[in-house]
């Protein structure tokens, strides 16, 4: 009853944006009527409507082509490693996808039709240009979902040898066709930030070339920005599924098995999330390049206390995320001994998030301005230059990773011969890594911007060449490692699992936030220098009403994803206590017997 | 007092305190004794300190399970002993007394202008207008420095900078000057290594050419009081005027990328 309830959501929503494409594509080649009519929902001007739909279509999307990249890496790991908790993993990851694909549908529909109707000619002007992209979009959005169907429901039926393999390949394609979906998307919003050069307002949308379009500046970066993007929040928002599962659970069985999937949930998002910044920052030189204005705009201008605010947020990211494996290593024999560490570890997370927080100009009465000769602070300005802040979010990361090698190691003693020097060497690198990174913040406030810019490059690659290097030299030191007693799975404070729904909840706003940064560095263009909004919401939101609206959406999607982590635990809650009523029936029954006989486990449970 | 010092919640209330002596009075005050420029930190900077500060402490406190339950119980206690029902008592008053000052000092009314929130690079545009002649910003170059003398052109830009912009910005280019305290905001501290090092000749040529009504739509209100000195000066004498500027803070402008480069700050 419940899968077909599940199907028939997830149909349901597909069938309703194939039907709302259908509608209004043909629709929109027809005369544009007036620019803009009247329009009020629920007190929402035009812009507020089309943000609303946009945002939360993007934040279903996110997770459904997020998801599917790890599923079947961890499906891969139990297929080729033998180990069948990994594929029972990949398949409950796999069933969140189903109720949140038709979500994600639903709002892309809602969106088509906001924009045709509230913005009838500018999206007359998009269809002219991208139609074609349009129709495959809607075509491989089809393959998407019935790849997803029969990858989660054939997951039980092909199960062995090359069946298996078989079905390993639809997850893969499942992946490939959601990257060429977002791709495309991509492609139309990537358009209207960066257009072609040498396109004006006169020019005719038939006349511009589609793939010119689509390739245009900025589409690349924001394609590999959005992919490792996608990961780290589909990460983050499993995670806060396992932790609301850990919550609710009835048994040590129920609560080891979600204790596991947080923490598999969270490496993966603070795992992408260490490579992020780097595309990001690729993304904002292409920006940069594309138009000085725009550049200012995000990084200097009117944005630049966005900036500020997600130094706070991401602050609270690698608080949280450190926080989750230190409070996690209490369930692990032998990690004891690096407790003494984290306190200095947390120093620095604590100065990083200091640091890289303070503001350029600060936010400040009249008094305190005249006090300071500015609105710049004659001491702490020197923390609100980029050196200061890439210094800090280096060492932030570096902090993180010692954390995870910390926990990594907490239960194993290595038994090579050479594992103090393996150690040893390992602590060399870190400290190298520091100073490589102190030693370019420090000098680049005595070279040209235009050098120091480049000196942000010097320090990511010491920080990755560090964790490539220190965790290849790990993971042959610990080959055939002595371990100190297995992980106590399930034996995590509760604390332990708000932490994973905080990451969730920041990681969505923040999506929301910098998503904002990067439409409205468009101010009041639709299509940069080229399509004017003359709607009467031209104007860029100031930040407050702009946070104002970024966090209904979020309150929205996770209303939503609430639901569907009901949905998603209603099938699996009652097999469980199916299970905990034979073990208790069986427990019983030997009791009455005199069996001393264990129960059996409930893991095997699906 | 070794036992204070060795208990959870007396060590995080000592960082607390330390942090906040830190942050208030060393920066504030103490700095400057010593001969490091420093003033007050605004208190919205303070608030954002602390509050990582406490993050910080509540972190700690809480990552190991003996550490947290010590931590925990002197609140615990002051709640529910029966011996500290004097306290707990002082505590039931002094708490919402304190919350209600911090809440009246907030909303009271008060004549004194609300703290902003400014950003002070705007976003130029691509081009600009000079008395009718358009300029593209993007790659602009000062022309001067391919065109006579660099001397000639400091004494040129000095004459303007004396005759015009000295009474704002000062006679020692630290934004200054003598009608300086009756701006808000106040006129650009050109000595400051956050203004002329970050930015283009351009954008100061646009600064200086289109002044306070030349800026964006985005980021209002400016209250910039700067003119648009396109009506007064001529090209030359502007762009004299920022090497000038250049030359007596001892900063160098930031330059254009060259093809295939890329990046932001």
């Amino acid at each position: 009853m419940k899968r077909w309830l599940t199907r028939g959501v997830a149909t349901r929503g597909v069938l309703l944006a194939a039907l709302a494409l259908a509608v209004a594509l043909p629709l929109l080649a027809q005369a544009p009527g007036p620019d803009y009519g009247e329009f009020n929902f629920l007190g929402l001007d035009r812009r507020g409507a089309v943000w609303i739909a946009a945002q939360l279509h993007l934040l279903f999307a996110a997770f459904v082509l997020g998801v599917p990249m790890f599923a079947v890496v961890i499906e891969a790991i139990g297929m080729f490693g033998g180990d069948e908790k990994y594929d029972k993993l990949a398949k409950e990851f796999t069933r969140l996808l189903l109720v949140a694909y038709s979500a994600t549908a639903i709002w892309g529909a809602i969106l088509v039709f906001f924009l045709s109707t509230l913005y009838p000619r500018f999206w007359a002007y998009l269809t002219a240009i991208f139609a074609p992209s349009m129709w495959v979009y809607a075509g491989l959005f089809f393959l998407e979902s019935f790849t997803l169907y029969l990858y989660y429901y054939g997951w039980d039926a092909w199960k062995k040898g090359a069946a298996k393999k078989a079905h390993w390949c639809l997850g893969i394609m499942l992946n490939v066709w959601g990257t060429i979906v977002m791709f495309i998307a991509n492609g139309w919003l990537t358009y209207m930030m960066s257009p072609p050069e040498g396109l004006t307002a006169d020019t005719a949308p038939q006349t511009v070339q589609l793939w010119s379009a689509i390739n245009n500046a900025t589409w690349m970066p924001i394609n590999i920005h959005r992919l490792l993007a996608n990961v780290v929040f589909g990460g983050a928002i499993v995670g806060a599924y396992a932790a609301y599962r850990f919550l609710t659970s009835k048994t040590d069985e129920e609560r080891a098995h979600y204790d596991w999937m947080g923490y598999t949930g969270n490496l993966i998002a603070i795992g992408a999330l260490i490579v992020l910044p780097f595309a990001g920052y690729w993304l904002g030189r292409e920006i940069y390049e594309f138009s000085q204005q725009m550049g200012i705009t995000m990084m200097g201008g009117f944005m630049s206390w966005l900036w500020i605010i997600q130094a706070f947020l991401i602050g609270i990211l690698f608080l949280a995320g450190n926080y989750y494996l230190w409070i996690g290593m209490g369930r692990i024999p032998g990690a004891e001994r690096f407790q003494p560490y984290i306190k200095w570890m947390l120093l620095v997370l604590v100065l990083g998030v200091i640091v890289w927080a303070t503001p350029n100009t600060m936010i400040a009465d009249r008094d305190e301005i005249a006090a300071m000769g500015g609105i710049r602070h004659p001491f702490l300005q020197v923390l609100g230059v980029m050196s200061a802040k890439n210094t800090a979010v280096n060492l932030m990361i570096l902090t993180t990773f010692l954390s995870f090698l910390m926990y990594r190691r907490a239960n194993k003693d290595p038994v090579v011969p050479w594992a103090r020097a393996g150690t040893m060497l390992q602590g060399a690198a870190f400290a190298l890594c520091a100073v490589i990174v102190v030693f370019y913040g420090v000098y680049g406030y005595f070279v040209t911007a235009i050098v120091r810019i480049g000196f942000s490059v010097y320090q990511v690659l010491a920080v990755l060449a560090t964790i490539l290097f220190v965790i290849g030299i790990d993971m042959a030191m610990l080959r055939g490692a002595k371990s100190r007693g297995e992980i106590r799975w399930g034996r995590m404070p509760d604390r332990s699992q708000y932490a994973l729904l905080i990451l969730a909840v920041t990681f969505t706003w923040l999506m929301g936030l910098m998503g904002f940064a990067r439409s409205g560095i468009r101010q009041h263009w639709h299509v940069y220098e080229v399509i004017r909004d003359t709607s009467e919401q031209a104007f860029t939101p100031a930040l407050g009403p702009a946070a104002t609206i970024i966090s209904i959406c979020v309150l929205i999607f996770f209303a939503l994803v609430g639901l569907i982590f009901w949905l998603g635990g209603l099938a699996e809650r009652s097999v469980y206590q199916e299970a905990e009523a034979k073990v208790k029936a069986g427990q019983e029954g030997r009791a009455a017997l005199g069996d001393p006989m264990p129960a059996p486990s409930l893991g095997d449970v699906d | 007092m070794k036992r204070y010092l060795s208990h959870p919640f007396w060590q995080g209330a000592i960082v607390i305190v330390v942090s906040y002596v830190a942050f208030e009075w060393v920066i504030g005050y103490v700095l400057p004794v010593i001969g490091v420029a420093s003033a007050p930190v605004p208190s919205s900077v303070i608030l954002q300190y602390m509050l990582t500060v406490l993050v910080g402490i509540v972190l700690y406190m809480s990552a190991d399970e003996a550490r947290w339950k010590s931590f925990k119980k002197p609140i615990h206690e002051t709640m529910v002993a029966r011996d500290r029902k004097t306290l707990r008592g002082i505590l039931m008053v002094a708490l919402p007394v304190l919350i209600g000052w911090l809440a009246y000092q907030n909303v009271r009314p008060s004549y004194a202008a609300p703290a902003t929130l400014r950003s002070v690079h705007p976003a130029p545009p691509n081009q600009l207008t000079f008395r009718g002649e358009t300029i593209e910003l993007t790659g602009l170059e000062n022309p001067l420095h391919e065109e006579g003398s660099i001397e000639e052109h400091l004494a040129v830009g000095k004459r303007i900078y004396v005759r015009n912009c000295v009474p704002c910005h000062g006679d020692l280019l630290d934004g200054q000057g003598h009608y300086a305290p009756a701006f808000n905001p106040v006129p650009a501290d050109f000595t400051s290594s956050g203004n002329l090092p970050q930015l283009t000749e351009s954008y100061v040529f646009w600064r200086i050419v289109k002044g306070g009504p030349g800026l964006p739509r985005e980021g209002t209100p400016w209250d910039s009081a700067m003119p648009a000195w396109e009506t007064i000066l001529e090209q030359d004498e502007i762009w004299a005027t920022i090497l000038y500027l250049y030359d007596q803070t001892g900063f160098t402008p930031r330059t254009w990328e060259e093809e295939g480069e890329g990046g932001h700050e």
